[in-house]
């Protein structure tokens, strides 16, 4: 079960090259919300827009095209989406919300509309959510010091972020490129991102990362009759070329490797914690 | 098609929820008019208890809309409930929802907690200020017009409590939840039960944790211990919008915080079940089912 309930995996990307440019992959989150709002599946997707400073992230309400196209991309440091879902019902007045999230923000996301707590008129309108492969994230200042202590390179002028063959990618503006050993930046992830266990985004409609695919194609998971009937809509409006996941390399044992090993180590972590007092135990989620 | 109908469909077990105490006595009423009996015999009954509220609670049970009259027509008889069953003394019921903190100066509060207490199988405290006292934690008295009225506290300082359903108010879609997962726990078949268990479980257990909440609580046991990775729910839940997302953590406008526990509650590290949330299409399409049959 480490990958989760899913109806169908494959391979793809956004037909359209302008949504794949600046994409982080395949572009399938830009583009399946493309499609979606222009369907009027949507009314507005929350997405991690453009914040104050260069690369800090925004949760943003998108509601037309041109908003999620300034919102591609990963940004690897903390965007909380969730802390836009009840805003998105009453200032934005949505009916039908897109919500994009880690696999973290998933769960809070299906704990939400089934203990929905504080969140009134907000479990019913959940129409489509993405939810993003991850194996840790960044606090902002964390993700800093990676880009400008360890990759030298100014915020301002970094073009594209990466985490892909066990390193951390830093790309220029003007085209020069840095990369540092994994191992460089563990010190700098979130810690509450170690009692994860989910790599896939499980509770997703549909999960999408860059994991298992050739460089500039996404491996997608449809997960749930809601994200079967989008995606199958949306596939056979030419929005996406898809490949047998089968076919392509690495494919999806990787994607299964990675996840065991998000999964087992983060177990570890947790019985560790449990450890760590005597005749007492630190608080865990898990139930 | 009826809820447990749909539940038993959907998780697979057998349509013969309710083994009859006698079964040839069962054979010999088969002619009758077996439905509608049916419906009646299989409602629970449930009761509004209104302590020291604002009368936002019970506004929100009557927000479901349309799905109130489902919940009554189907599921359950509203047997107590001021403004909307015309009942005077607190009867014996299944569920008891109760609304408000209870102020200890006045010996009718006191009296209508206990009976509360002891004619409800299961007693839930329903919104913040059962719960946790909310917004009563800050009375000093001195209000028109019982000035003498100062001392209140959420009813599990006073009795045990079996669930608690936080929120300022708790939602409608909330209410409706637990009150399905409710009458599945008390009539359902077994598999039924075993689910209802399983999503009533981190409700039942909040009793169990105090009486006191506070937006602190996400500082003190998630931040602290580890476990917040930045989600933003505890921002979107809080009825005060006391709660910004700050470096990708909670910062909480403490003098804003009126003590509802809708954050800490609605937070995915408080508590979070994931064989049961792995279900989540299955439960919310049956729920959805019910509420539309």
């Amino acid at each position: 079960m480490v990958l989760g309930n899913y109806k169908a995996v494959c391979a793809a990307r956004a037909a359209d090259a302008n949504i794949r440019n600046g994409a982080q992959d395949g572009g399938i989150v830009t583009a399946m919300f493309a499609y979606a709002l222009e369907a009027g599946i949507i009314d507005g997707a929350i997405v991690a827009g453009p914040g104050e400073k260069p690369w800090q992230p925004e949760p943003t309400i998108a509601t037309t095209v041109d908003e999620l196209l300034a919102a591609r991309g990963t940004k690897y440091n903390i965007c909380p989406n969730m802390a836009m879902i009840k805003e998105a019902t009453r200032s934005y007045g949505l009916d039908k919300i897109g919500i994009v999230g880690t696999p973290c923000q998933m769960q809070a996301l299906r704990k939400a509309q089934l203990y929905p707590i504080g969140v009134r008129s907000v479990p019913d309108k959940i129409a489509l959510a993405i939810g993003i492969f991850c194996m840790e994230n960044f606090p902002y200042d964390g993700m800093k010091a990676i880009v400008e202590d360890h990759c030298n390179v100014p915020m301002q002028s970094l073009a594209k972020v990466d985490i892909g063959k066990g390193k951390f990618w830093a790309y220029t503006n003007r085209g020069a490129v840095t990369q540092i050993p994994l191992k460089e930046t563990h010190k700098y992830e979130q810690p509450g991102c170690h009692v994860c266990l989910d790599y896939v985004a499980n509770l997703a409609d549909v999960s999408t990362g860059s994991v298992g695919s050739p460089d500039g194609w996404s491996t997608v998971f449809v997960r749930t009759a809601k994200g079967e009937t989008i995606w199958g809509q949306a596939a056979k409006a030419g929005v996406f070329e898809v490949q047998d996941i089968g076919s392509v390399q690495p494919g999806l044992a990787l994607v299964e490797k990675l996840a065991n090993q998000k999964i087992s180590g983060n177990q570890k972590y947790i019985e560790q914690r449990a450890g760590y007092g005597i005749g007492k135990t630190l608080n865990n989620p898990y139930i | 098609m009826g809820l447990g109908e749909r539940l038993s469909k959907v998780f697979g077990s057998s349509q013969e929820s309710k083994t009859p105490v006698n079964p040839t006595k069962v054979e010999n009423s088969e002619n009758k008019t077996k439905t509608e009996e049916k419906l009646v015999a299989d409602k629970i009954t449930i009761g509004h208890v209104h302590m020291s509220g604002c009368s936002g609670c019970v506004v929100s049970i009557a927000d479901t809309f349309e799905g109130l009259f489902t919940l009554l027509d189907n599921y359950a008889d509203l047997v107590y409930c001021l403004t909307l069953a015309d009942v005077r003394d607190i009867p014996k019921m299944d569920v008891a929802l109760v609304e408000g903190s209870v102020c200890i100066n006045d010996h009718h509060s006191i009296e209508d907690i206990r009976k509360t207490r002891e004619n409800a199988t299961i007693v839930v405290a329903l919104g913040g200020c059962a719960s946790y006292g909310n917004i009563t934690r800050f009375c000093r008295g001195g209000q028109w017009n019982q000035p003498g009225h100062e001392a209140f506290v959420p009813i599990g300082d006073l009795i045990n409590v079996d669930v608690y359903l936080p929120g300022c108010a708790p939602t409608p879609e909330a209410i409706r939840n637990v009150c399905v997962m409710a009458y599945l726990l008390l009539k359902g078949n077994d598999d039924q039960k075993a689910l209802a268990t399983k999503y009533l479980e981190p409700l039942m257990k909040l009793p169990t944790l105090g009486t006191e909440a506070c937006g602190c609580d996400l500082m003190t046991k998630i931040i602290n211990h580890g476990l917040c990775m930045g989600c933003g729910t505890c921002c979107a839940s809080c009825p005060v919008r006391a709660i910004t997302m700050q470096s990708g953590k909670p910062n909480i406008e403490r003098d804003m915080c009126i003590k509802c526990g809708a954050c800490y509650t609605a937070c995915p590290r408080s508590f979070i079940s994931l064989e049961l949330t792995a279900q989540f299409e299955t439960i919310l399409g049956a729920i959805d089912g019910a509420m539309n049959p």
